[in-house]
């Protein structure tokens, strides 16, 4: 019940020996997922967290079968970290690192259009199917396996949906942190097409948050293919425009992206939006119950 | 790539108060460097320099007074000196003072240079820009005849005098798209060949200087029939700064607000905003949605600000610091989703900053996630004035009560629970 990623799904970590690898590693064994091996340049032959580390991702592929990787390198080295990823055959690459090159990012999406590879991020807390696989900086205990999907642009205001949906009773089947970043891989469209596809989703929470045209993008997504319910929230409205809010994606611009008319857009395609941060797991639950 | 009547979308459209903005002078002096023509021109930070600087140039002059903002025109931060005399007068009146435009904060920001520039006889004004576009991912070009102007406004009221032409990024700026802008802007044969040449500067100038957005408004068309960009505005990806030290270094932040500044330095992103409530919370999303809260159950935020990730107590306490360096802070509400990092371990953060920092406004307080209950236990017993809450929504109406007759709250804080 999930998507994307499940408790089969053999991970390796890019930057695995490194101080935010090697304990976001240590979480994610914990957790339960099927870690499989690492790599840092320079490091193959070593062992790692009781695991097997390669010099390439291609070694990885080949030795483990690894399918997901998350990325866990510096700024100045995580776009080429990216492509290496998508070039070894790896299916979902979720990039955690912030700070990367809006130019590079660029590039990275030109490359990735060409492969089968799905990135994730970057700038994200990462991806978690409850008690099968997690892969990302979230704390993996708020979680609890459910029937609710959920896909955010945000770190901690994902915890706040996911707290909220597994204290209605409700729990997750998969979450997506897509990022904050203007130019990333998967986006609302993408995730909200995996959910509604998914037979153990039964709605979707979005968290949406002010700057670009995503969640306006999703709107249309939802008024044409959605059949499962839809809640949106967005972050955002009272933030004065022209001001960068955190996220280097997250900036209301003459151009448009206010979080009103993301909410105006949102409603007319037949979403349920929640104007409070307090009511996210109420309304799906709502939604749910009817 | 495609071309199309609309314009596209960035985040960039408005770049003059991002994090990495340089000043007109300094743009142009890039824009020469990339054979990009310019008015001739010289800076001067004081009378006795433009005087001289004059006397380069000759007269008469326009003075141009260097802000990071857009309106400088009708601010009267652009003047036409026909005197050495005139000049001197605005020199000095400009030099010192703080010009306040439609895009500026109220007080206005420092004018501690001007740049003094030949003037051009203009035969037409154009509009070019190299941006960013997050939607179509890739590098676009935004071209209008109608240039001067407000370009959001005119693609708005008039979206097909707005061309918009995208760039693969595999192949990058090709001719076939320098002589579809050129002609879409109405230049002759002999004026496109000097447009394909500006226009291939000014994306070697995007795309070797990490730019996000480059833009020209106006690029005339001279009598002579020469083509000059009269303005240059040039919007640098942060992110890439650490590989364009000389870039960094132009940096000014005496045209940024100084709390912004400092937080940068301390790893916090912190935004001033009109309200009386502070704000402290880790994650970006999050606080948002903890602004919007506030005003949700009628309060105002005073500031945007993210911990970060990991709010170890040293974050917490400099927060604090940063947070009540406002004098407008009526109360202080405190936001923090515990996940790898223990709500035990945040709340003695929060202890140890109230202390030191010697809190004296009523401080709300919510944790969740990891440890949540054993830390609001730690504060409620703390013995000082911290109010805990046990939901988003019991605390954005606590913390708004508390800004509306704070005096009450700190009497009768630590209590409650």
């Amino acid at each position: 019940m999930s998507v994307l990623v499940d408790a089969r799904t053999r991970v390796i970590c890019q930057g695995f020996t490194g101080r935010q690898g090697s304990f976001h590693s240590e979480q994610a064994i914990a957790y339960g997922t099927r870690m499989v091996g690492g790599v840092t340049p320079g490091k193959g032959g070593q062992r790692h967290l009781g695991l097997p580390v390669f010099d390439t991702v291609h070694a990885a592929v080949r030795e483990t079968g690894a399918e997901a990787s998350m990325i866990y390198v510096p700024a100045a080295y995580a776009a080429d970290a990216i492509l290496e990823a998508a070039d070894a055959g790896i299916r979902v690459i979720i990039c955690i690192t912030e700070g990367i090159p809006v130019l590079e990012m660029l590039a990275v999406k030109a490359a990735l259009a060409r492969g089968e590879a799905v990135l994730i991020g970057p700038n994200c807390p990462g991806i978690i199917t409850p008690e099968g696989c997690k892969i990302g900086i979230m704390p993996g205990a708020i979680h609890t396996p459910g029937r609710v999907g959920i896909v955010s642009r945000s770190g901690t205001l994902t915890y706040e949906a996911v707290e909220q949906t597994s204290a209605e009773g409700l729990g997750q089947s998969t979450c997506i942190g897509i990022g904050g970043d203007p130019i990333h891989g998967l986006d609302f469209v993408d995730c909200l097409a995996l959910f509604e596809a998914d037979p153990d989703t039964d709605a979707v929470l979005m968290v949406g948050e002010i700057g670009g045209g995503a969640e306006e993008a999703a709107a249309e997504f939802v008024r044409r293919r959605m059949t499962k319910p839809v809640v949106a929230y967005i972050a955002g409205v009272t933030a004065p425009p022209g001001k960068r809010m955190g996220h280097a994606g997250a900036i209301v611009s003459a151009r448009g992206g206010t979080a009103e008319a993301k909410y105006t857009t949102l409603e007319a395609a037949g979403v349920q939006v929640v104007r409070s941060p307090a009511l996210l797991g109420r309304r799906v639950a709502e939604l749910l119950v009817q | 790539m495609g071309v199309d009547g609309a314009a596209c979308s960035s985040d960039s459209a408005n770049p003059w108060f991002f994090f990495m903005n340089l000043h007109e002078y300094q743009a142009k002096k890039l824009f020469t460097r990339f054979a990009i023509p310019v008015p001739e021109s010289l800076v001067a930070s004081s009378p006795d320099e433009a005087r001289a600087a004059a006397q380069t140039l000759g007269m008469p002059v326009l003075v141009k007074a260097q802000v990071h903002a857009g309106g400088r025109g009708r601010a009267g931060g652009v003047q036409r000196c026909e005197s050495v005399a005139e000049l001197e007068t605005q020199a000095s009146a400009l030099l010192g003072s703080r010009l306040v435009t439609s895009q500026t904060p109220p007080a206005g920001l420092p004018v501690s240079q001007l740049l003094l520039e030949a003037p051009v006889v203009i035969a037409r004004e154009l509009y070019l820009a190299l941006l960013v576009d997050r939607e179509a991912e890739c590098i676009a070009i935004m071209a209008s005849a109608a240039g001067g102007m407000d370009i959001e406004a005119v693609a708005a009221t008039q979206p097909e005098a707005v061309l918009v032409s995208r760039i693969e990024p595999a192949v990058g700026l090709r001719p076939w798209q320098c002589r579809q802008v050129g002609l879409f802007l109405g230049l002759t044969a002999q004026q496109q060949r000097a447009f394909e040449g500006l226009l291939s500067g000014l994306y070697q100038l995007l795309t070797s200087c990490d730019a996000r957005l480059v833009e020209i408004n106006p690029l005339v068309v001279t009598e002579d029939g020469e083509l000059i960009a009269l303005d240059a505005k040039l919007d640098l990806d942060d992110s890439a700064l650490y590989r364009h030290l000389e870039l960094a270094a132009l940096h000014d932040p005496s045209q940024e607000d100084a709390r912004e500044i400092a937080a940068r330095a301390e790893g916090l992103s912190y935004i001033s905003l009109d309200g009386d409530i502070g704000c402290m919370v880790n994650g970006a999303g999050l606080a948002m949605a903890t602004m919007d809260l506030i005003a949700l159950h009628g309060g105002a935020p005073a500031n945007f600000l993210d911990v970060g990730g990991s709010a170890t107590a040293d974050r917490v306490a400099r927060a604090f610091a940063l947070v009540l360096s406002d004098d407008k802070v009526a109360a202080v509400l405190v936001n923090i989703f515990g996940g790898i990092v223990r709500c035990d371990l945040i709340a003695e953060g929060i202890l140890a900053a109230v202390e030191e920092v010697g809190v004296e406004v009523p401080v709300v307080v919510r944790l969740e996630g990891t440890n949540a209950a054993l830390g609001l236990e730690r504060l409620a017993h703390s013995g000082l004035a911290i109010e805990t809450a046990a939901t988003l929504v019991d605390a954005a109406n606590k913390v708004v009560a508390a800004a509306a007759g704070q005096g009450a709250t700190i009497q009768h804080a630590g209590g409650e629970a």
